[in-house]
């Protein structure tokens, strides 16, 4: 096992999560819980794995992944903002319908052949830095690059700037943000979209450049749930969410890995002997979900830190209360 | 409360909503009813959308062969014998806000713990039926209930999101029935295990065709009583029941629930346990009653269709028995129009129709000429 390869490979599958996860983070913050990352990013995939079949330009399909996952976003923030209904209810809903549209669309994809991907680079100078430029500034592909450019991005856009701070308020206390003569309700759906963008984007990358392809719901295989719990580890900060991402895809990668050879560690490798035992290994990345939820709820209560306070609740014009 | 108007300039009409103080009788099952026409209407668009040319004319002939014969209508209530099961168990957690998405996954160690009652085989293969199948059905029920109480563990004690644990227990459960399927049990190399003994099947109406010829062809298993009796335990329960009461108060208003000392931590393990245990019992009537081994394909979503099927029945016992029998005979058109995805497809504009035109019963909508 080379573990260069590895974490090379693990920072090109964490950067699905990266985005997923930043964009949750967007749409959380304004105090809308979107549980529907999952079917979004498997519609991104979709989207822009059949713009690639249909019309060969693969930045054609980043976009109609944005803008049908972000769609599929408005859906369900007319639902949770103006109607009012179970942010939790919706978000499922969402995901019935948009694994169901992108697994009807998609039929036949999986057929497709082999088709333009997003183009790989090294960036030359940072790639001759021991250690770091092998891993991450070697032969990624260019979405790797824009998630690096990302996650700072949005986290001094939500704590250094005025828009950062209105979409903070809202989320926090969202009668003190209309007082102010912020718009919640603009906010709330700009974000919601954006986040189902980002969504889009996370799908996009895996079907056009860290897995290449169309293998109906496995494309995605749990990753938006990840997504959701990374979000609440990274208690609700992109720089965290960043890293949580990077560590899972290094997780995910290795756990592939770890198959391979014959002995591991100097001693007989189970997994390669017993293959069924892989079977344990795939179980690793969502029972670490778990944990990493309790790590982070723990450090939560200690440090009394949250959710966005109005997360989840409806806010209504007029109104006692958040 | 004031009234509340949205405005739009070049509009002539002005779109008032207000709060309703009650609701007339006729109107909740009337907008469900409008949502699920409505669905059904849109999924016809994206149907056509999708390449299929003429949908109703599938729709008719399809209606045809479900409704047409009693096998059709048999079909139709296999299907809908786990759905019931699992509408049931969902009810449960959400009548105390706890979403148990995971009811996919306790399906599967219900299916589980039953084949492990089988091949293991802690029942002597040569038992007779009535020692096999109550010990399956406990099993299931045991095995459904273990995957049920870890989130409810974790959200009781640590408030860790039910959501999500459930979910990832849905991937672990999978992926622990695969190292059997493909391991343990595996016959022959096959990715499935050994057939049951008979005394393990769930009885027939087919098996008595010898006796009545009208069965034959019918199979309905003996799975689909568990169902409306289940739905009576469990009305009894949360309806009737001093800790249903306490569960059914947690979930209205969870600030009550706590200064009435009631024990929250306790009643939110045994809901999601029960919960879990009712969707480990679809698991061991899917495979005692149809599949009659333990396999990787035994689940077409049941446990996502029960969510959907606990919302549209509001939750009430008795509403999810007829719920579960429009499901089952959707997933079956799903099947016959032989698109993957179609039916959850399906089942996500029926549920989002569901909760938007909810609010119709929370507000008075007028429309008025400026």
């Amino acid at each position: 096992m080379d573990w260069i390869v590895i974490l090379h490979a693990g920072i090109a599958s964490g950067t699905v999560l990266l985005y997923a996860t930043v964009g949750e983070v967007l749409t959380e913050r304004s105090g809308i819980l979107n549980l529907g990352v999952e079917g979004m990013m498997l519609m991104g995939a979709m989207g822009a794995y059949w713009m690639v079949v249909n019309y060969g330009n693969p930045w054609l399909g980043l976009l109609v992944a944005m803008l049908l996952a972000g769609l599929l976003a408005l859906l369900h923030g007319l639902v949770s903002i103006h109607l009012q209904a179970d942010q939790v209810v919706s978000g499922l809903s969402l995901t019935f319908l948009a694994t169901g549209l992108s697994l009807v669309f998609g039929e036949g994809l999986s057929k497709a052949g082999a088709v333009a991907l997003l183009p790989r680079i090294t960036i030359p100078l940072l790639s001759q830095i021991p250690l770091i430029g092998p891993i991450m500034f070697t032969n990624q592909s260019i979405m790797v690059y824009l998630g690096y450019l990302l996650a700072p991005a949005v986290w001094y856009f939500i704590n250094y700037t005025r828009p950062g701070m209105h979409l903070k308020a809202v989320g926090e206390y969202p009668a003190a943000a209309d007082t102010m003569g912020v718009n919640v309700y603009r906010v709330r759906y700009q974000y919601t979209f954006i986040g189902g963008m980002l969504a889009g984007l996370a799908g996009a990358t895996i079907s056009l450049a860290v897995s290449p392809g169309w293998f109906s719901h496995l494309t995605t295989s749990g990753q938006g749930w990840i997504a959701i719990g990374l979000t609440i580890f990274a208690q609700w900060d992109p720089l965290r969410a960043a890293g949580g991402s990077f560590a899972f895809g290094a997780l995910r990668r290795l756990i592939l890995d770890l198959q391979g050879p014959t002995t591991l560690l100097g001693l007989r490798n189970p997994f390669f002997y017993n293959p069924y035992w892989g079977f344990f290994l795939k179980m690793i990345p969502y029972a670490f979900t778990i944990v990493v939820l309790a790590v982070g709820s723990r450090e939560a209560v200690r440090k009394r830190l949250g959710a966005p306070a109005a997360l989840g609740i409806p806010y209504q014009r007029g109104q006692r209360g958040l | 409360m004031q009234a509340e108007s949205v405005k739009r300039r070049g509009i002539p009409v002005r779109i008032f909503t207000e709060p309703r103080i009650d609701v007339p009788k006729w109107l909740p099952i009337t907008v469900s009813v409008g949502a699920i026409v409505l669905a059904l209407l849109a999924s016809t668009l994206v149907l056509r959308f999708a390449g299929e040319s003429h949908p109703f004319r599938a729709y008719s002939s399809i209606a045809k062969e479900l409704f047409g014969s009693w096998g059709g209508i048999s079909d139709i209530l296999v299907q809908a014998t786990p759905l019931i099961l699992v509408g049931l168990a969902c009810s449960v957690a959400f009548s105390m806000r706890l979403w148990n998405i995971g009811a996919e996954g306790q399906f599967f160690i219900g299916a589980f713990a039953a084949s492990a009652i089988v091949l293991t085989p802690i029942v002597p293969p040569d038992a007779p039926r009535w020692v096999f199948l109550p010990v399956m059905l406990l099993a299931g029920f045991i095995g459904g209930a273990l995957w049920g109480f870890v989130p409810g563990f974790l959200k009781a004690k640590f408030n860790i999101n039910e959501v999500i644990t459930t979910l990832m227990l849905n991937y672990i459960a999978v992926e622990w029935n695969n190292y059997f399927i493909f391991g343990v049990w595996s016959e022959g190399g096959f990715q499935m295990s050994p057939r049951f003994p008979k005394a393990a099947w769930l009885p027939r109406l087919a098996d008595y065709a010898r006796e009545i010829p009208q069965f034959s062809g019918i199979t309905i298993h003996l799975g689909l009583l568990i169902g409306p009796i289940a739905a009576i335990i469990v009305w009894y329960i949360i309806y009737r029941s001093r800790w249903g009461y306490e569960i059914r108060l947690a979930g209205d208003n969870p600030k009550a629930a706590r200064y009435a000392g009631t024990p929250i931590v306790r009643n939110i393990i045994l809901a999601m346990m029960l919960s879990g245990g009712l969707a480990g019992i679809a698991g061991m009537a899917q495979i005692g009653g149809v599949v009659r081994r333990l396999q990787g394909s035994i689940s077409p979503g049941y446990g996502f269709t029960g969510i959907i099927i606990a919302w549209l029945a509001k939750l009430n016992p008795f509403v999810v028995i007829i719920v579960s029998i429009l499901f089952g005979t959707l997933t079956l058109a799903g099947r016959e129009i032989g698109r993957a995805g179609l039916s959850m497809l399906i089942q996500g504009i029926i549920l989002f129709a569901l909760i938007a035109s909810e609010f119709l019963l929370r507000y008075r909508v007028r429309i008025e000429r400026v």
